[in-house]
């Protein structure tokens, strides 16, 4: 899907300054040689399932099934890796290669804190270093996370810059990576920044199809009708789209935060409200105001509370072969209830733009169809945040 | 020849950086007066951008403090229209990718030929990436300015080789902002890019006093200034034309 420089059509690119583009080519060499190295990938797999619990189960969800009343729904459960959500994936094949390279010290950037806690778990297992970036606002909004964070041993530097959120911590993680190259590696969240990072962080990803694929085929003898999944920068999404590229008659639904709908300036819906530009290391689609100021975007969700979206999504957008839907901060809370009390699973509020989407699609497809919502994280960091939504002001 | 290069035939040149907007385009008039009278040779101006990635604390706080005060590419093309009715100084835009590119390479570049800019430094367009502005840029002649950065290496040459108007040289890792001391080896980068280009060369991010002005720019073609002025901006508000000015002239002394 890319070319040698790392485009996915017009989209993606290396939009960086010089300091840092030794560093990308050097990972780039690394991850080409070690992709195909059998050691590595042994030792990857033996990470992901013995340390990180795969295979996720593919879960019917009878209980949901029968109340929407229409297509027969399956729950692609990242929620129960270890540390709660899809992050582990890329986490640990950025941190062995990392580890391969000779670097000793991993950083990273972290919205709602699942990619920190991610990184930080894996750097204490592998015993590096660990500095992650995350804005002010999130570090209030996850204050469970930055404990954990820290717990594992890691230092949380809280982003005051810009709008303090997601973007900043980015932003922050790319100056920090210019100053101290040598022994340490970004490892980037999700599947945008400059080449190679949105197709290292989508191959580590790619697992969850792969695993659909082969989950669904077994228990229905069939392809699903549709998968959904949420879309911030966009790794759970495309890690669950991307074997199903090829296979044209299965829908694939990306899931924009809308905050407070796309009518509106709260919003952090790329796709739906944003234009082509330059941001971030990447050509990509971004909210931004008509000079190209980049948008101080809103969602209730701090995963998803990004203005870009990474270049692979622009194009599979461009060509039309996946939708990206806007889904508003209420349906996003009302899914997070539904699916607590109707399946005893509490989504992360991201996961819940997702099964938001799929409460308004499954009525009206019919009984034989089938629908995969990768649930790409627990939800119980969010519940003092939901709890404030519903007015009700709970301690963590 | 360039504008450019003429900024490099009065010694060793001098390269202020000042953020257009910041307190207010009224006062940035002023600030680039003074400077070009006190002897800066080449003027880079900053046009700000909401995400400045390359910049540290203090250049960040001028940008947001541009754009709260309500700047935009329009307006600052509109004032270096005015501000070439009396200065004659090569200038040159500093700016981030997505400002030009948002704004429609070609007008955005077209735009910087009719009013008097020379050159354009994008901090996160690296060589690679040049085609998405050089063939406009060279359509109007105005020179794309590529850097070179301390981990830049095997990379020097090839970067070197196609270098216009001139070369920036990034003295340190990280961002801009004042430094105490500057480490990397610049004597063997300059000598690798004087066997590849007779485009000048400046250095610049982490100099503030004259002392490092002077070494630096011994090393080099001259001596680029950012987060120093801005520091005098920060402090002086819509004074500050008068301690840049003097700023400007105890720097150039030094060179």
């Amino acid at each position: 899907m890319t070319d040698s420089n790392g485009r996915f059509g017009i989209h993606g690119g290396q939009y960086i300054p010089e300091t840092l583009m030794n560093a990308v080519i050097e990972l780039e060499k690394a991850y080409e040689f070690y992709k195909n190295d059998e050691g590595f990938n042994r030792e990857l797999t033996e990470l992901l399932n013995e340390y990180a619990g795969r295979p996720s189960r593919l879960y019917y969800a009878e209980k949901l099934t029968k109340a929407l009343g229409g297509a027969k729904i399956y729950l692609k459960r990242e929620d129960l890796n270890h540390t709660g959500a899809h992050k582990i994936n890329n986490v640990l094949g950025q941190a062995l290669l990392a580890k391969k390279m000779g670097k000793t010290r991993l950083i990273a950037e972290t919205g709602a804190g699942q990619h920190g806690v991610a990184t930080a778990t894996a750097a204490a297992f592998m015993n590096m270093e660990c500095v992650v970036f995350m804005g002010e606002e999130d570090t209030k909004r996850q204050a469970l996370n930055v404990y954990r964070m820290r717990l594992l041993g890691a230092k949380v530097v809280p982003v005051t810059s810009g709008t303090a959120t997601l973007k900043d911590a980015v932003s922050e993680a790319m100056r920090e990576w210019t100053s101290r190259i040598a022994d340490t590696h970004y490892c980037l969240g999700s599947v945008m920044g400059p080449h190679p990072f949105p197709t290292i962080v989508r191959d580590f990803q790619a697992v969850i199809s792969k695993e659909i694929k082969a989950q669904i085929l077994e228990k229905e003898k069939r392809l699903p009708d549709a998968v959904i999944a949420c879309v911030g920068g966009g790794s759970n999404a495309i890690g669950s789209f991307y074997h199903f590229i090829e296979d044209k008659q299965v829908r694939l639904i990306g899931c924009e935060a809308a905050g407070r709908g796309i009518d509106t300036l709260e919003t952090a819906a790329t796709v739906n409200t944003g234009r082509l530009g330059i941001f971030h290391g990447m050509k990509s689609y971004f909210c931004q105001d008509q000079y190209g100021q980049i948008a101080p975007v809103y969602s209730i969700s701090a995963g998803l509370d990004y203005p870009g979206v990474g270049p692979e999504h622009a194009y599979l957008h461009d060509i039309g072969r996946a939708e990206y839907v806007p889904v508003t901060d209420d349906e996003a809370v009302n899914a997070f209830e539904f699916l607590s009390k109707t399946e005893g699973i509490i989504p992360a509020i991201e996961s819940a733009h997702a099964v938001a989407y799929a409460m308004k699609l499954a009525p009206s497809m019919s009984k034989d169809n089938i629908i995969v919502i990768t649930i790409s994280g627990r939800g119980d960091k969010d519940c003092a945040a939901i709890a404030r939504y519903r007015g009700e002001d709970i301690h963590e | 020849m360039s504008n450019i290069k003429s900024a490099f035939k009065n010694g060793k040149a001098f390269i202020p950086f000042i953020t257009c907007g910041d307190p207010d385009l009224e006062t940035t008039g002023k600030i680039v007066r003074a400077a070009a009278e006190n002897g800066a040779d080449l003027i880079e101006l900053g046009i700000p951008f909401s995400d400045p990635t390359a910049e540290g604390p203090v250049i960040q706080k001028a940008n947001i403090r541009a754009l709260s005060n309500g700047v935009t590419t329009d307006k600052i093309f509109e004032f270096v229209k005015d501000l070439r009715k009396d200065v004659t100084v090569p200038l040159v835009f500093m700016t981030y990718a997505n400002v030009v590119f948002s704004y429609g390479t070609e007008k955005f570049i077209s735009t910087c030929k009719e009013i008097g800019i020379d050159g354009i430094i994008l901090p996160d367009l690296p060589f690679e990436e040049k085609e998405e502005f050089q063939p406009v840029c060279r359509q109007y002649g105005v020179d794309l300015i590529s850097l070179i950065a301390p981990t830049s290496a095997q990379r020097i040459a090839m970067i070197a080789k196609e270098a216009e108007g001139f070369l920036y040289i990034v003295s340190s890792l990280g961002v801009t902002g004042m430094r105490s001391e500057i480490t990397t080896d610049l004597a063997s980068i300059v000598s690798v890019v004087r066997e590849h280009t007779d485009v000048p060369c400046a250095i610049g991010f982490g100099i503030s006093t004259p002392e490092q002005a002077k070494k630096m720019a011994a090393l080099a073609d001259g001596a680029i200034v950012g987060s120093a002025i801005i520091n005098l901006i920060e402090k002086y508000g819509k004074e500050a034309a008068e301690p840049v000015g003097e700023y400007v002239k105890s720097m150039k002394e030094a060179l």
